[in-house]
């Protein structure tokens, strides 16, 4: 192994279109990794049905390709049965917001210790270009070809407002800053959210990397949850990213005491067995 | 005296929130405590408060399988409860009453019936006992009429009201005993229905079916549930959540069904033995999970607990009317199992041996119940859960020829069965992927290896057959008649073979609790052999027939199908075969 990073090659080419906006996240995601120093066999990211799904090919971790939509669920229930591994959910906007808009809000919700990175690129460009439901009012897209008409859903004001402990946005055209997020993300003891801006350059010929590079601006972290929202909820001329809001609270894994023991190294027996049979005298 | 009887059949009714559900509870305990044999059936509408509740409660100094239609015992805790329960009563049936609440006109009712009026609003009024607490004088008051002793009674309701208090106990026990002295006093000459002693008196344990089979799954080596509630899984729920701590088992509430069969894949991909329980609405939400469990070849135990449909159907009632979709549930070929328990006992060890199965084989396995299985009351003989064998793990991969990668999905293993390994475990990469896959997961299109995947996948299902057990014969040798029948309807038949017996008809059952894959060619030729072929089933279709025909080519000409939500009767089945 001549790099850190090598552990994570399969060896497969990725097949995303030259210069999506996929590969930067790709190349966050090993760098962070790398960095907070995680073993391959550790890891398990789980992935959603669209481009970035694509993904589980190209990442040598213990990888589940799941349902549309599904990611989180899936997640929940690997990090529930063995929380020492570390657990990412690779999704879209069309994967998390669209099809499992559920499951994330009920997520924030349980607050995890899972990651979740959503590739957001307002089109579901798998299925050759429709809107999705982060996509702005106005866009042209094969299933809107007079533009969109309805309001985009924000991931991260519904994180925010769902109960997500660590609420972020980041860029893919700045792989070094995403990095830093991913870490820190990766880092916290919850559920984060990263939602990462990311250029469609096939099927969105007005989100471009200029387009973005032009209006995205760093934040600092808000410790007050009305002036994160305010704060992330910007969108125009200017796009905030950065680290919105972070919070410390119960972990789902806290409160069902999966930790000591994990699931997987309980005995399959019952303790106390006749006792709990004897209560059904 | 009279000769004391061998079987009674009781029934309280009243408006929902009147305790009706657990006196019935209480007097299955307080008997089954004491040798007897219990079986207990309610009926319920779908709301919490205001409708009309009913559990009938059958108690026998034998085992029992099923209620049959006549009761001898009606408590009417509101007169709704003799409108809709009249027919019930034969000649000599009692009826318990308050006669602030109604009057009865002898003529409308079967001869020498024996109304016997019992103050119960002014007992728990005198006491100044809450009004719901009428359901406890009832049962003092059968526990005399049954001709036991106030002790059997004040037993149960010392270890059902314990946690509440100290003067809970006592204020229960305490109109519990005004009705049973106020009988002895004032009926102390009725003794038609004195229960008789146990001779042979096992250890009994009163559960319902879903109790049963949770008890299975946590045999079974269960240790995750995502289970979203729905009728009739519902006590499911509570064994686990209530045990959740004690069993250091894990409980989710997911958000929905999509979301919990989802959880159980991930935490069963991950090493743990996993299930998810629900009704068919539920079930129709899961469908592409069973899928996802198929390709990715993750152990998963489904209970789908029936009810009649379609959409929301009638909730809270019974019906065999989803055989078929789970056989054939989920998109793409791919091997699955069902299971379908006749009875209790047979809940708790399919349910365990569904996690076997599952482990074994890798595919989803399912316990197909329904709403009379998972509600009713049984006694299970205590022996049924003595000694279970130790829950079996499939085979952990141990290949170390490609470093850090496994081939997951070796295909060059026996039946398709191949090695698990587990995230965390230094040597086991793969990718387990929804999408078709080579033999370490990585995404495949190949026409080669997906015929070769496929068959890899498929080959399961000889091997499943080849171990899978033939359907249980009861009754004569040599039939007249051979009943065909699969899950909850095998208790009604048995019963219904009795009173064929006594008229000098023979008869059989073949009742099928292995429903899937099915073993064509060997259960065509036990059915050759049979003289008159009679299927009975709890659905409009006929759908075990269908089944029974597209895997051996019999075509059974004589079905006897009920689907208005209510389990068949023993007597029903007499009637239309005879």
């Amino acid at each position: 192994m001549n790099s850190p990073i090598d552990q994570f090659q399969t060896g497969i080419s990725p097949t995303w279109c030259p210069g999506c906006g996929n590969f930067g996240i790709l190349a966050a995601l090993k760098a962070s990794l790398v960095k907070l120093g995680i073993p391959n066999h550790e890891t398990v990211i789980v992935y959603g049905v669209g481009c970035h799904g694509n993904m589980r090919d190209w990442m040598r971790v213990y990888g589940v390709g799941g349902l549309h939509g599904r990611a989180l669920p899936l997640a929940q229930g690997v990090k529930l049965a063995n929380s020492k591994l570390h657990v990412i959910a690779i999704t879209g906007d069309g994967d998390c917001i669209g099809e499992g808009g559920n499951h994330f809000l009920h997520a924030a919700k349980r607050n995890p210790d899972i990651t979740v990175i959503i590739h957001d690129n307002q089109v579901y460009s798998l299925t050759t270009g429709q809107a999705s439901p982060t996509a702005e009012i106005g866009l042209a897209t094969k299933s809107t070809p007079e533009g969109v008409l309805e309001s985009p859903v924000n991931p991260l004001s519904l994180a925010l407002v769902g109960g997500g402990t660590f609420v972020s946005r980041g860029f893919s055209g700045d792989i070094p800053y995403l990095t830093d997020i991913f870490s820190q993300a990766i880092s916290h003891r919850g559920f984060s959210v990263v939602d990462v801006l990311q250029p469609c350059v096939t099927f969105d010929p007005v989100h471009s990397y200029e387009w973005y590079r032009k209006r995205v601006y760093k934040v600092e972290r808000l410790t007050e949850k009305r002036q994160a929202l305010e704060c992330l909820s910007e969108w125009g001329d200017k796009i905030p990213v950065g680290v919105f809001y972070e919070e410390k609270r119960d972990t789902s894994e806290d409160r069902e005491y999966v930790a000591t023991p994990q699931l997987i190294d309980l005995p399959l027996e019952i303790p106390n067995r006749e006792a709990f049979l004897g209560s059904f005298r | 005296m009279k000769a004391r009887k061998q079987r009674i059949t009781w029934k309280i009714g009243g408006e929902a929130g009147f305790g009706i559900m657990s006196s019935g509870t209480m007097l299955a305990k307080a008997f089954s405590r004491h040798g007897y044999h219990i079986i207990a059936s309610n009926e319920y509408p779908s709301l919490i408060r205001g409708g009309h509740n009913v559990i009938t409660v059958g108690i026998s100094t034998t085992p029992i399988h099923s209620l049959t239609g006549v009761v001898d015992i009606l408590v009417a805790l509101n007169k709704e409860t003799i409108d809709l329960h009249k027919n019930n009563l034969h000649e000599g049936s009692y009826v318990i009453y308050d006669s602030k609440d109604w009057e009865p006109h002898e003529t409308d009712f079967p001869q020498n019936t024996q109304f016997i009026a019992v103050p119960l609003s002014n007992i728990v009024k005198l006491r100044g006992a809450e009004s719901v607490m009428r359901n406890t004088v009832a049962l003092g008051v059968t526990t005399a009429l049954l001709g036991a002793d106030f002790s059997v009674l004040a037993d149960v309701i010392a270890s059902q009201f314990g946690e509440k208090g100290k003067d809970i106990v006592e204020e229960n026990t305490l109109v519990a005993r005004y009705g049973y002295d106020f009988i002895k006093k004032e009926y102390g000459l009725l003794d038609s229905y004195y229960l008789d002693f146990v001779q042979e008196k096992a250890e009994l344990l009163t559960m319902n079916g879903s109790e049963a089979v949770g008890i299975g799954a946590l045999d079974g080596g269960m240790k995750f549930a995502a289970i979203y509630p729905m009728t009739p899984i519902n006590s499911l729920i509570s064994l686990f959540a209530d045990h959740e701590k004690e069993f250091r088992i894990t409980y989710i509430q997911p958000e929905d069904e999509i979301s919990g069969i989802n959880m159980a894949i991930g935490a069963s991909y991950a090493g743990v033995r996993s299930m998810v329980a629900t009704s068919g609405g539920g079930f129709s939400l899961m469908v592409e999970g069973v899928s996802l469990a198929g390709i990715m070849e993750v152990p998963l135990v489904i209970d789908l607990g029936m009810r009649p449909g379609p959409a929301t159907g009638m909730p809270t009632w019974t019906e065999q009317g989803e055989l078929l979709f789970p056989i054939f549930s989920g998109h793409g070929e791919f091997v699955r199992i069902i299971l379908a328990p006749g009875d209790a006992p047979e809940c708790y060890r399919l349910s365990k041996f569904a996690f076997d199965l599952s482990q074994e084989y890798q595919v989803p396995v399912f316990i197909l119940t329904d709403k009379y299985l998972n509600e009713n009351l049984w006694t299970v003989q205590k022996k049924e859960f003595e000694h279970p064998s130790v829950p079996k793990n499939g085979e952990r991969s141990k290949d170390k020829s490609h470093g850090d990668h496994v081939k997951r999905y070796d295909m060059s293993v026996k039946n398709g069965v191949s090695a698990r390994s587990f995230p965390g475990d230094k040597n086991g990469l793969y990718i387990a992927n929804s999408y078709e896959h080579d033999e370490y997961g990585y995404t495949t299109e190949d026409p080669g290896l997906r015929i070769a995947m496929s068959r890899k996948r498929l080959q399961k299902e000889q091997a499943i057959i080849d171990v899978s057990p033939l359907p249980s014969v009861y009754g004569d040798n040599e039939s007249d008649i051979t009943f065909i029948a699969y899950g909850s309807t095998k208790g009604p038949i048995l019963e219904a073979m009795d009173f064929l017996k006594e008229k000098g008809i023979r008869t059989k059952l073949i009742h099928f609790s292995w429903i899937y894959p099915f073993n064509g060619k060997r259960i065509k030729d036990l059915l050759d052999l049979e003289k008159r072929l009679i299927d009975v089933e709890g659905n409009g279709t006929g759908q075990f027939a269908k089944l029974l025909k597209q895997e051996t080519g019999l075509d059974i000409q004589e079905k006897l199908l009920k689907n208005n939500g209510r389990q068949w009767l023993p007597e029903e089945i007499v009637e239309k075969v005879i």
